[in-house]
């Protein structure tokens, strides 16, 4: 009996430590996301899985032009999938005479599709505080894995 | 020696398999944090010569269910680098009258809050930088954890001067 209860606890043990590994490695170094919609075409597309580091926000290494995953403004539990367009200081031109300079601390960001995309262009700059990890390729469809950098 | 590697492997081990368990429990349970700065006075660091360690409690944000009068951790709008403390104000939806924001009244868009810090005038707040999305917020602040003769749960509490106008019976003339 108590040679059942000892195996169950460090069963039960070994579990958690490789919970707790995988959560820092997916907070911390990066985790792969499914992608949904059509803001990112042609370069994404829904269902693709992409490979995704969380080390450049953590570091304020993201730039212009990164694919960057954000938690949405309006909606926290929701993520976003978007294209870096303008960092703080940055003059975005956002009518036909009209401009906004990306305040600091935010971020411009735009998906590729420009006709179906909800992006900065509607709802304003980002914080980059939402920012969670930047893409780095595609992973699947297997066939059409890509580097998304650069 | 060769008992002395062991040990020294075993200790080695034992690093390697707490720090991971040691982040995930203060990512989901909460840690203790000093409060800087005199933005939240009289409720946190009332006096100079006291700096108040708060439990920042992260399971109680997870599902980002903010009431109005609580204290919360944010990542500062301004600076992602940066963390802020202040009260929640306002949540989505509410009509708040603002203290030094470009327009005397604001509605709160969704998944967005208002913050202040309680000791007005001197506090970067919402009525610097807006509403801020929900998704900024890391943690609610529950109690005082030192000095020990601070120690008290940290209440939910609005002060009357700042009930959003949507749940007082005045009227915007």
């Amino acid at each position: 009996m108590k040679k059942i209860l000892l195996k169950v606890f460090g069963s039960v043990g070994y579990v958690v430590q490789y919970a707790c590994l995988a959560h820092c490695t997916f907070e911390y170094i990066g985790d792969f996301v499914l992608c949904a919609g059509p803001s990112m075409e042609p370069t994404i597309y829904s269902d693709d899985i992409l490979l995704t580091e969380h080390i450049s926000p953590r570091f304020s290494r993201i730039d212009r032009g990164h694919i960057v995953i954000a938690k949405c403004p309006s909606n926290p539990k929701q993520h976003i999938c978007k294209r870096v367009k303008g960092l703080p200081g940055d003059k975005i031109k956002t009518g036909f005479n009209s401009y906004e300079i990306v305040p600091r601390g935010h971020v411009w960001l735009e998906g590729d599709n420009s006709s179906n995309s909800a992006d900065s262009r509607s709802y304003g700059p980002v914080p980059q505080g939402l920012i969670r990890s930047r893409a780095l390729c595609r992973v699947w469809p297997l066939k059409d894995m890509k580097l998304l950098t650069n | 020696s060769w008992i002395t590697s062991m040990k020294i492997i075993n200790v080695i081990k034992s690093v390697i398999v707490g720090v991971p368990i040691g982040i995930t429990i203060l990512d989901s349970v909460g840690y203790v944090a000093r409060v800087d700065g005199i933005s939240m006075q009289p409720a946190l660091n009332p006096h100079q010569h006291t700096t108040d360690y708060v439990f920042l409690n992260r399971w109680s944000v997870k599902s980002y269910e903010i009431k109005r009068g609580d204290i919360i951790s944010l990542i500062s709008p301004k600076d992602p680098s940066q963390k802020i403390i202040k009260r929640v104000v306002g949540v989505q939806g509410d009509v708040i009258a603002t203290l030094s924001y470009k327009s005397h009244v604001v509605k709160i868009p969704e998944g967005h809050c208002w913050v202040e810090g309680d000791h007005t005038g001197h506090s970067m707040d919402s009525n610097n930088f807006g509403p801020v999305s929900i998704g900024l917020i890391t943690a609610k602040a529950s109690c005082i954890v030192w000095p020990p003769s601070r120690w008290q749960f940290i209440q939910s509490c609005l002060p009357d001067s700042r009930v959003p106008l949507n749940l007082t019976s005045k009227s915007i003339l």
